[in-house]
């Protein structure tokens, strides 16, 4: 949950305009980096879902008849980063879909459980039912990245082993 | 009125080569945002950087950049503000490029306390050269390079800027960008010599900094600008307690007498080239 909790619908839309922009630069910049690596498969991904985190973004713009993200100066989450951020220390150069795709139904989840809890905080009606729309609507996301990650099998023990290592050898 | 920058204005088009998971993407961040977030603009802002992975960040800012000389990196900065005192300069480097080749310059810019941000992104491993003990790395951390460990004791270094002269002095951690631009403002504003110490994990060479995040304790302390407390609190601490912890009031360094005044063509015109 963020500190200053909001009081409007407007604020609150702030925040979670916050989090999708947040996410979705996020995910571009791990798409860029992966591609740098050379790990075309996982840099598609993370594109695709930046692709994703923008749309709900434009949703939220459409629906607040805002034409650029509110400044938000003043809004601070008590994790470290928004709910929906993927943490730059999660990655790995050998990483598969599938890990990328475990991270996104992470993020999709704790957005989840931030907007529960909002829905359940002492705060005006208006703002109550909104968060319980966003928590809804994050629930879905988890259930279509549980369906997307259906498609990519758990790697086998042992997918961080590279044969030409960075480390020097022995 | 010119337009408010946001912090991607600050970002270069250059791609960062460090690898994925690295700490120093979050530094990126982070220095991004705070420069945004005190409405500076890229043209009024140098960062000044060392050799090694993270001595690359210049390149990926929109700011002036000087990728320099290996350990003389706060050289290079004090020289340029005392040159130009309008600029914010920012100086970036890692633990080897500022504790060990840059050490003796790291000592003196303390004792000067020119009016500039010195950023160290500490992961205690040489990683661009394959993973060698840097001055940080501790003592029995054992590795093909260092069987068994260095068996030295790492090197402290908040505790000796704060001996050395160092007006601000803070630790912070690459996991939390949004916490770290708040320290750098923090930085940049106060008076003098800042330096923060960035705890920035090396997953290649040092997997098990991935724990870090597990290890840090987030605004741990608040600044104070008595120098035997702060002493005492960075002789004393894990290593990972976070915040300012030390906030002096030493006047910076100004360049004093008829010298200080004298315009760069005049100095220009004794150089004969």
């Amino acid at each position: 949950m963020s500190r200053g909790l909001p009081r409007t619908v407007e604020q609150f839309m702030a925040y979670a305009c916050a989090m999708e922009v947040e996410a979705c630069e996020r995910y571009a910049e791990l798409a860029e980096l992966m591609d740098t690596h050379h790990n075309r498969e996982v840099a598609e991904l993370f594109a695709k879902l930046a692709r994703i985190e923008g749309k709900h973004r434009d949703q939220i713009m459409r629906q607040m008849g805002w034409t650029t993200p509110p400044a938000t100066a003043s809004l601070r989450w008590e994790t470290p980063e928004g709910p929906e951020t993927t943490d730059y220390g999660d990655l790995h150069y050998l990483m598969t879909p599938y890990h990328a795709l475990k991270l996104a139904e992470h993020n999709e989840r704790r957005a989840a459980e931030f907007f529960e809890r909002l829905a359940a905080a002492r705060l005006p009606a208006a703002v109550r039912e909104s968060a319980a729309e966003m928590a809804a609507e994050e629930r879905e996301h988890v259930r279509l990245i549980e369906e997307w990650l259906a498609r990519f099998p758990p790697p086998e023990p042992g997918w961080d082993e590279d044969p030409d290592p960075p480390a020097v050898a022995d | 009125m010119s337009e408010a920058l946001t912090h991607t204005d600050f970002k270069s088009d250059i791609k960062p080569v460090w690898c994925p998971g690295c700490g120093d993407f979050g530094v990126v961040n982070a220095l991004t945002k705070a420069l945004a977030k005190m409405e500076l603009r890229p043209e009024n802002v140098a960062v000044v950087s060392g050799i090694g992975c993270s001595s690359r960040i210049p390149a990926y800012t929109t700011c002036y950049g000087f990728h320099g000389v290996h350990g003389r990196a706060l050289a290079v900065g004090t020289g340029l503000k005392i040159a130009r005192p309008d600029l914010t300069v920012i100086v970036t480097g890692g633990d080897g490029d500022g504790y060990s080749i840059g050490g003796n310059h790291f000592l003196h810019a303390c004792r000067r306390n020119v009016d500039m941000t010195y950023i160290v992104m500490d992961n205690r491993v040489y990683g661009m050269t394959k993973g060698q003990a840097s001055p940080t790395t501790e003592p029995d951390w054992d590795s093909k390079l260092s069987p068994d460990g260095t068996g030295l004791r790492e090197f402290q270094p908040l505790v000796i800027a704060l001996s050395a002269g160092a007006n601000f002095i803070a630790r912070a951690f690459t996991g939390d960008p949004n916490g770290l631009a708040d320290v750098i403002v923090q930085a940049v504003r106060h008076p003098g010599f800042s330096f923060i110490e960035v705890l920035s994990p090396c997953v290649t060479f040092r997997p098990e900094q991935r724990d870090w995040k597990k290890l840090v304790k987030p605004d741990a302390v608040k600044p104070t600008a008595d120098i035997a407390r702060a002493a005492r609190r960075m002789l004393r601490d894990t290593g990972f307690d976070l915040g300012v912890l030390y906030a002096g009031t030493r006047s910076p360094y100004a360049p004093r007498g008829p010298r200080a005044q004298r315009d760069v063509r005049e100095l220009e015109a004794r150089f004969a080239l």
